[in-house]
């Protein structure tokens, strides 16, 4: 294929002199000098003499009123190239837009372009955008319709989706293929940034799946590859459909221009088999259903072509992620051996990486190819050698270890590139954590790693290795045997010379002996205080190092109070003040032995740190400021909440300026922040307002730091359940040795170098065969790694009850059969499935049992309120006879509305049971804690997590001890900063029966946003005043209900007032207003119109992601009722 | 994933670049000649493929001209290099032998064929003449 570019830059004379090329434009001589120009650049500097001039006689003729569109084309070409060469052009934007605008099609087309290839995702001047795009949509000429679909698919900004979603939509039935193509294709680009508004149209995925053409099919497998990626198990049904499409293009029913090299739509090919094993991974009769198409497309890609190589690795991945089947397993893995095999440098690499993923499912794999895997280990090729250490990552265990991490860290020493070195420096911490044989080797090891991964080492590395060493195992002896190592070690090595030592490496040397030189009794600790003093000395240590070493100097300093107040004295003149202050700490400390015990008391636990996260000893301090005028607290995200709402585009032409702050404020508490930051912003003093806020909250944080960042977070071991550590068999590796020896011996040629190779070979690949292990070991299993770390609660809480019902209930919809039907034809008359269609359960019922409760004490409730929600978590578990658990609610929160409660989860001993409550400014989750038996259970502590929630406070999680059959209450007051349409939350109950014997429970559940949800009460006229001072805005037809007989506007508004707890403010004639807020944070105004027979919503919020939010549940409730 | 794609010459310079993820104008020159220099080096017999931080290049060479492709690590390698394949052959059928210069002299026309091919970083069509259909359209219409 050299041949196609023939002409090269020996030929420019010539050629510049006389453009001739085919389908070439006539290149106007602007554009022509700069190509000319560019082409004879010798340096950098030049390249920018040329870029300046260009840019500003650009610049000069952008402004000119003269320059005609023809010319601006050319322009925005040569505003490319400045771009390409990385000069800014933002001059030529707005410029860009225009031609799209103004420009006939060529001169659009070249405008689109430039707008697509400078302004990125949510760039202002896209806005602008948007009316020539609508027009173009409409357009009757097909090649503007098709540009436009282009650039909409390729950059559009995501507030105005709703302006041309409908538009697009319609092109979804176009005649023209091309049109339909594009347009699912702009979809797909709404789905990625806006998920929540393309939700309606799913079934016109379906559709286009089903299109007659083949390219309107492939663009929406896109789509469908997403969907499948998110939830697998809602499309089990097209299993057949995306199996019949295979079946029909690999036998090649597709028309001729379809086919690359002979090879039928290849590319598409790949995406239905990146499809099928989607669908099959860990699903029986799903797998059953692709089989034969996967053996088809194995047998018919034997022809020799990169491409059908590349189809083939695309099929092997998929054999081995999808329901294993023996003879097509056996068919894959011969495929990888050609691969692997092959002479050709680019089919190896591609084995070595379909290798490495199948040895996860079957390490057996490895061992055939073990003389290859070691070619590859010293191949020249970099990229190989890189692939073949990851391949090694995946089969090591602990007899092969020593061997690997030796021939990792070997690269390792020789590889200059620093993003590699992280990686695999990482990988080897892990493999060393995971099955390190003896102590000795693991300090070693680690020791390796932190002076080859230098200063870039991510910071994991280090803070996993103290934790390991600090946590320890339940035996103690073992623990402080691998802590003596280090100690050892490490003093060793600051002997030596240590100027060259990374950063990180001396922060770990520090901590370690300032923890654990005590449990050296030969070492005189005044020898450990001398030689972490000469690294003070040290220029090349950082000044985080130095506080290190200091923290590690005072934890030892104990009886040596001379050396240390020199030390001391030496810094006090330091010119870092962290360092001095640590000094002035440390001499205090030194004189005062007392405190010193207090402060640092000596081998106290790891975890029995007491850590009061609420910082409660601090209110008195807070209420002296407050008192003194300072202004509250705000968390951090708050903050930045406002200032992202101050610099948000007003995007209201005509809004009132003073008073709209004024009555903003008045409707709202001063607590609310996004309404603060509108009255703000338009008011124009906010500079001074964020300043103020900006001081007070410095104090605090200057108050919190003392415990660091993230530092005493409240991450408590409860449950030590640790096993004790194995002994590792040392027994094991001579003998797994020579069982793979023998293997080998069969093999032919057993040349001098072949023998080093075999037992390399012998080493990398003991104890991967399942043979070897059992005849030799006598236990199948490997062995247990060496050091484990104490599980953490919430690893444990993963629940999978729930989904085993709906898997059984889709595969019974999938049996379905569509196969030997026209190409793509007969799938468009089944019926949609993936609607969302679950939890109607308790709805109308909840609404009548306790639907005459009222909370008295909400301010916000109005009387017409409906105080209890329809259930919209999803019952695990049969509701238990658990109404009267309301009554144990205390007293202070009892009045509040709730919802009904439901139960968690339960064992012999303890059931859970939860209800929502919901307070103004906040949702207040309860649990309920039974204690089914008849005697005491202690220690009941309860762990929440949510990755997404804020717990505001909780009460009572943790009880001493529960009597017989009562019940104790917890609950945590929830906030949502961030509107999530669903969150879901774990959790563990730990408790003990007997003594020293700790059980743990774990639960799970859903909150829905419609949880957080509280109506806003403000009257009309602040309605429309608020209206106008918001900025996000979501447009969106929905349902309209007609079937109740009354007004369909207000039976429609009404529904969604009880189902999503919003305040309707008014209804004038065919129009609605209503207003909710989350919590007592940002509000959310709708507007209602009915449009024919649908109702046109128009959601407003600062808030960008909230009208999104709320406009799903709208729509579901509508679905539902 | 596709995360970009380049055409550079042996010199080093740029000939056409594309991004599908959003890179700073400011830092594409020096990640081009990094990525270029990587390549460059590598000899004929290694394979065509090199790990650069956090994706995988691609790369074919074409007389004097470099294909360079950016995918994420679950992209099928073999798979984007004949794409690449596929993009020259497209472009040799609209120039009728494609040359450097042709594509110097004609980058919108280049970047209007690689929108029919790539978008958002995933393959969406492969199908020569549906490729060129819309340009060869335009073509008829500037000239009518």
């Amino acid at each position: 294929m050299s041949d196609v570019v023939e002409k090269t830059l020996s030929a420019l004379p010539g050629l510049f002199d006389n453009v001739t090329q085919t389908g070439a434009a006539k290149i106007t001589s602007g554009l022509k000098q700069l190509i000319r120009s560019i082409t004879e650049l010798t340096s950098k500097h030049e390249e920018e003499k040329l870029m300046k001039q260009e840019l500003s006689a650009m610049k000069e003729q952008v402004s000119s009123p003269n320059t005609s569109m023809k010319q601006m084309r050319e322009v925005m070409v040569r505003a490319m190239y400045c771009e390409m060469l990385g000069y800014d052009a933002s001059f030529t934007y707005i410029h860009a837009i225009k031609l799209a605008q103004q420009g006939s099609v060529l001169e659009k087309r070249v405008g689109y372009l430039a707008v697509s290839l400078f302004l990125t995702e949510g760039h202002e001047l896209l806005l602008l955008l948007v009316n020539t795009v609508l027009k173009d949509l409409q357009s009757t000429n097909l090649i503007e319709v098709c540009m436009a679909l282009t650039v909409v698919a390729q950059v559009f900004p995501k507030d105005m989706i709703p302006a041309v979603l409908p538009l697009v939509e319609d092109k979804l039935s176009h005649p023209k293929e091309i049109i339909r193509r594009k347009a699912v294709l702009a979809l797909y680009k709404f789905y990625l940034i806006a998920p929540n508004q393309v939700q309606h149209i799913h079934a016109k995925f379906r559709k286009a799946l089903c299109d007659k053409d083949p390219g309107v099919m492939t663009s929406s497998l896109h789509i469908y590859l997403q969907l499948i990626r998110e939830s697998p198990d809602g499309y089990k049904d097209l299993t057949g459909s995306f199996v019949a499409i295979m079946k029909q293009v690999v036998g090649g029913k597709l028309p001729m221009d379809f086919y690359y090299h002979n090879v039928p739509a290849p590319w598409l090919q790949i995406q239905l088999l990146r499809i099928l094993s989607l669908l099959g991974r860990e699903d029986q009769s799903t797998s059953e259903q692709m089989y034969e198409v996967l053996d088809e497309s194995l047998r018919r890609a034997e022809m020799n072509h990169n491409i059908t190589y590349a189809i083939l690795y695309e099929c092997v991945k998929a054999i081995y992620t999808i329901h294993p089947k023996a003879e097509l397993l056996e068919k894959a893995a011969r495929c990888i051996g050609n691969f692997v095999l092959s002479p050709k440098i680019n089919l190896k690499y591609l084995g070595l990486k379909a290798l490495t993923y199948v040895v996860q499912h079957d390490a057996k794999l490895a061992l055939q190819h073990q003389m290859t895997i070691i070619e590859c280990l010293d191949h020249s090729d970099f990229t190989i050698k890189r692939e073949t250490l990851e391949l090694l990552f995946r089969i090591t265990n602990a007899q092969n270890v020593t061997v690997i991490v030796e021939k990792m860290l070997d690269f390792l020493r020789g590889c200059g590139d620093e993003h590699t070195v992280i990686h695999l420096v990482g990988k080897v911490a892990e493999l060393a954590e995971k099955f390190a044989p003896d102590n000795s080797w693991f300090i070693q090891t680690m020791s390796d790693v932190f002076s080859i991964g230098g200063d870039s080492l991510q910071q994991d590395v280090p803070n996993n290795f103290l934790r390991l060493l600090a946590e320890g195992s339940e035996c103690k002896e073992e623990d402080d045997e691998l802590r003596l190592f280090a100690v050892d070690s490490y003093l060793t090595v600051l002997k030596g010379d240590a100027s060259h030592l990374p950063q990180h490496f001396l922060q770990v040397m520090s901590w370690v002996l300032g923890e654990y030189s005590h449990l050296q009794e030969c070492v005189d600790q005044r020898e450990v205080i001398r030689l972490l003093a000469k690294l003070l000395d040290q220029r090349s240590v950082s000044s985080e190092t130095r506080v290190w070493i200091l923290s590690a100097l005072t934890k030892i300093s104990e009886g040596q109070t001379d050396l240390i107040l020199e030390l001391a004295e030496s810094l006090s003149s330091s010119q870092d003040t962290v360092l001095r202050q640590q000094a002035q700490e440390l001499r205090h400390l030194s004189r005062d032995s007392q405190l010193q015990e207090c402060v640092l008391p000596r081998g106290a636990p790891w975890d029995s740190m007491e850590v009061d996260s609420s910082l409660s000893f601090l209110d008195g301090f807070v209420s002296e400021a407050l008192a003194a005028g300072a202004a509250p607290y705000k968390p951090p995200h708050q903050r930045q909440e406002e200032l992202s709402e101050e610099r948000a585009l007003n995007l209201e032409p005509y809004s009132f300026s003073l008073p709209v702050s004024l009555s903003s404020c008045s409707i709202t508490d001063r607590q609310s922040p996004p309404l603060l930051s509108v009255s703000s912003g338009l008011s124009g003093n906010s500079t001074e307002l964020s300043q103020k806020e900006g001081s007070s909250t410095l104090i605090l944080e200057g108050v919190r730091r003392v415990w660091g960042k993230d530092g005493y977070l409240p991450q408590k071991e409860t449950a030590a359940t640790a096993p004790p550590v194995d002994e590792p068999s040392i027994a094991v590796h001579p003998s797994g040795q020579q069982e793979v020896a023998e293997r080998i011996e069969t093999q032919p040629e057993p040349s001098t170098r072949n023998q080093d190779k075999q037992q390399l070979a012998s080493s990398l690949f003991v104890g991967l065969g399942t043979q070897s292990s059992i005849s030799l070991l006598g236990k199948s299993e490997a062995p247990p790694p060496r050091f484990r770390k104490k599980p953490r609660p919430h690893e444990s809480s993963s629940s999978s009850s729930g989904t085993s019902e709906r898997s059984s209930d889709s595969s019974s919809r999938s049996s379905r059969t569509t196969t030997d039907s026209f190409l793509y034809g007969s799938l468009l008359e089944e019926e949609p499935v993936t609607s969302t269609s679950t939890t109607t359960n308790g709805l109308s019922q909840n609404k009548h049992t306790e639907g005459d409760r009222r909370a008295n004490t909400s301010q916000i409730l109005g009387s017409d309120m409906v105080i209890v929600r329809p259930n919209t978590i999803q019952d695990r578990h049969p509701p238990s006879a658990s109404s009267d658990l309301t009554a144990l609610l205390p007293s202070e929160i009892k009045d509040l509305p709730h919802s009904d409660v439901i139960s968690l989860t339960s064992d012999p001993s303890l059931s859970l049971a939860s209800c929502r409550m919901f307070r103004d400014e906040a949702l207040l989750l309860v649990i309920f804690i039974c204690n089914c038996t008849d005697t005491v259970i202690k220690d009941v502590a309860v762990q929440l997590t949510c990755e997404e929630l804020e717990t505001a406070s909780l009460r009572g999680n943790v009880v001493d001890c529960l009597e017989g059959k009562s019940t104790s209450v917890c609950h945590y007051a929830l906030l949502m900063d961030e509107p999530h349409t669903n969150v879901s939350f774990t959790g563990t109950v730990s408790y003990q029966t007997q003594p020293g014997h700790t059980n743990t429970l774990p639960f799970s559940g859903t909150l829905s946003t419609v949880d957080f949800i509280r109506p806003l009460v403000v009257t009309t006229e602040e309605y429309g005043k608020l209206w106008l001072s918001l900025s996000h805005d979501v447009k969106q037809n929905l349902k309209l209900l007609t079937d109740a007989g009354g007004d369909p506007l207000k039976t429609t508004l009404n529904a969604l007032k009880d189902a999503l707890q919003l305040h309707v403010v008014d209804i004038i004639g065919s129009e609605g207003i209503v207003a909710c807020r989350l919590l007592s944070g940002a509000p959310c105004l709708l507007h209602c119109r009915v449009n024919g027979s649908a109702l046109a919503m128009w959601l407003r919020s600062p808030h960008p992601s909230l009208p999104d939010c709320i406009l799903y549940h709208c729509q579901r409730a509508l679905a539902e009722h | 994933m596709i995360k970009f794609l380049l055409m550079v010459n042996k010199q080093g310079q740029t000939r056409l670049s594309k991004y599908y993820e959003q890179v700073e104008l400011g830092k594409r020159a020096a990640l081009e000649a990094d990525m270029v220099r990587g390549c460059l080096a590598r000899r004929k017999e290694e394979c065509s493929f090199v790990e650069y931080k956090d994706y995988k290049l691609v790369y074919r060479q074409y007389a004097a001209l470099f294909i360079v492709v950016g995918i994420t690590e679950n992209e099928n390698e073999l798979s984007i290099y004949e794409l690449v394949h596929n993009f020259v052959e497209v472009l040799d059928k609209y120039f009728s032998r494609v040359s450097e210069l042709d594509i110097m002299f004609n980058l919108d026309k280049v970047h209007i064929i690689l929108d029919e091919m790539i978008i958002n970083g995933h393959i969406v069509e492969t199908n020569k003449n549906r490729i060129l259909a819309p340009l060869l359209a335009l073509d008829k219409m500037a000239e009518g």
